[in-house]
């Protein structure tokens, strides 16, 4: 068979060719702009590489004195409590706000009521929340459990109500149909078709609540955090990367229970 | 004794669903409504409970206007009222006794029925039943395990432990094989018999209708066109009930209902709560 004449080119995303590359070159000049204003060049990158060689030098071996070792091993333990606690007690609060939440099951105004709230709570950053929380209740354990409770209703409630907005209808159809009311229906059509998800997002959010718990310390709520930032303080790099390494156990011991429990429930 | 009285559908889009249907179902009889996809027959099922709001006419039930009652009374009226699904909708993820109790429910508080906590004689009533339908042993099965015919077993103990005093079932073997669909049916009007329960029945498949109903209605773009025995449901009422009277052209009448089918899917789609 003959060759053929005819070209084909892929039809282009943009309006048309020109303004795809027009778009390409104003993109490469905007980062170099930026590069430029905010001083970011080589030269100061390779001194803070050579820095950060220094400082990791300095840090190896990890080590910890008797003293430092225990403190380190109370304080991480008072962050997985809070993390604990903080878990149980957002989710608690979150049970509601997802219920309220979900477009299918409340009238249109509690649920754009209920969306701002969650969307309040995901907004700010959970370093933000703890230092208002701090300023309120003072430092420690408080300011930390209140700080990660807050934040897990931003996260819990609303995957939870997006959850219920997928359930199938029809489930809850029939308990309407047989005279139930409206809790019936929810506690008998609803629940049992979310329940799985409801303990999957509980295992994960306490996973990430360790996380967070981690890093809270730093302005004042309690946990590990405060060990770790007097640590670089002090000059006691060693000190610094004993805990980081406790840090990185204690998150990977809490990730793999979690995901064994997400795997069996869900 | 079931009656609806000009009873009208109008969905918010215009679409005119049920353009004044009057019937009357009473004693123990087996009504079957028959009619092309989109008559208007799932929109007529629902409207009786009002899982579909009216938008006109009447329902009684005995002497109860159903459409003038408020929640808590629509409530206790539905108590009365059993429904079986097309697509079953058992609670899956509970058992098979759970299920089959959900019957009760209008009759028990929010806070005995999140602790599954039924009277002794309605968990006695289940189990007779689940006997009569086949289903002995299986009370702590969840739903998701069993199989469509077992589903619908299910669905029909859950209907008929209410004690209702009218039976909807809305298209109960479509999602059935044909041999399943026989013996669910007649699982169904047997317990309807002994239970002196009428029956009203939506099914597209005119065979099957003819098989197990004692009263034949044909529904029509919203209208009841045609009423009669089994007996006299000749070529020229299905000319009426399918074609608006006019005579069809020697078309095999498998591939129609195929046909029907899938048009039937088209229709839950567009109409709000059809299924």
């Amino acid at each position: 068979m003959a060759a053929d004449q005819q070209t084909w080119r892929r039809p282009t995303a943009f309006y048309n060719r020109t303004v795809k590359w027009l778009f390409y070159i104003g993109s490469v000049l905007f980062v170099g702009l930026l590069l430029s204003r905010t001083g970011v060049s080589p030269g100061r990158f390779w001194q803070g590489i050579l820095f950060g060689i220094d400082l990791v030098g300095q840090m190896v071996p990890p080590t910890a004195t008797e003293t430092q070792f225990n403190r380190m091993m109370e304080m991480l333990g008072e962050s997985v409590a809070m993390s604990m606690l903080a878990t149980v007690l957002g989710v608690l609060i979150s049970i509601p706000f997802g219920f309220l939440a979900a477009e299918n099951l409340v009238p249109k105004p509690v649920y754009y009521l209920n969306r701002s709230i969650i969307m309040v709570s995901r907004s700010l950053h959970s370093l933000i929340v703890a230092i208002i929380f701090v300023k309120a209740f003072g430092l420690g354990v408080v300011a930390g459990v209140l700080t990660l409770s807050f934040k897990t209703i931003g996260y819990w409630s609303k995957l939870f109500a997006e959850d219920l907005e997928d359930i199938d209808r029809g489930q809850m159809e029939a308990i309407e149909a047989t005279g139930g009311s409206r809790l019936h229906t929810i506690v008998y059509g609803v629940v049992p078709q979310v329940i799985p998800r409801a303990i999957g997002l509980t295992v994960y959010r306490w996973d990430i609540n360790i996380r967070q718990s981690t890093i809270i310390g730093i302005v004042g709520a309690g946990g590990i955090g405060t060990v770790i930032l007097a640590a670089f303080d002090k000059y006691q790099y060693q000190y610094a990367s004993t805990i980081l390494l406790a840090i990185v156990a204690v998150v990977m011991v809490g990730e793999a229970i979690s995901a064994i429990t997400r795997r069996r429930v869900e | 004794m079931l009656r609806t009285d000009n009873l009208q559908k109008t969905y918010e889009s215009g679409d005119e669903a049920l353009k004044g249907v009057s019937l009357s179902i009473e004693g123990s009889e087996i009504v079957s409504m028959i009619g092309p996809s989109g008559a208007g027959k799932s929109t007529f099922i629902r409207c009786i409970n009002r899982l579909v709001e009216p938008t006109g006419g009447e329902v009684y039930l005995d002497e109860t206007e159903l459409r003038a009652l408020g929640k808590r009374d629509l409530r206790k009226a539905r108590r009365d009222i059993g429904m079986i699904f097309q697509e079953f909708n058992l609670v899956e993820r509970l058992t098979v006794m759970e299920n089959v109790l959900s019957g009760r429910l209008g009759y028990v508080s929010t806070w005995r029925a999140f602790r599954r906590n039924f009277p002794s004689e309605d968990i006695q009533r289940a189990y007779e039943i689940l006997e009569r339908v086949g289903l002995e042993d299986m009370e702590n099965k969840r739903a998701d395990e069993l199989s469509g015919g077992q589903r619908q077993r299910v669905g029909i103990a859950r209907a008929v432990i209410q004690q209702p005093k009218i039976l909807l079932v809305d298209e109960p073997t479509s999602s059935l094989d044909p041999e399943t669909s026989h013996k669910v049916l007649d699982l169904l009007t047997t317990v309807a018999k002994e239970d002196d329960i009428p029956v009203l029945i939506n099914i597209h498949e005119v065979e099957l209708a003819l098989d197990y109903a004692d009263r034949i209605v044909g529904l029509s773009d919203g209208e009841l066109v045609w009423e009669g025995g089994t007996d006299e449901l000749d070529e020229h009422a299905r000319d009426i009930i399918y074609r608006g009277g006019e005579s069809r052209e020697g078309t095999g009448s498998a591939i129609e209902e195929e046909e029907a089918a899938e048009d039937r899917q088209e229709i839950d789609r567009q109409v709000p709560g059809g299924g």
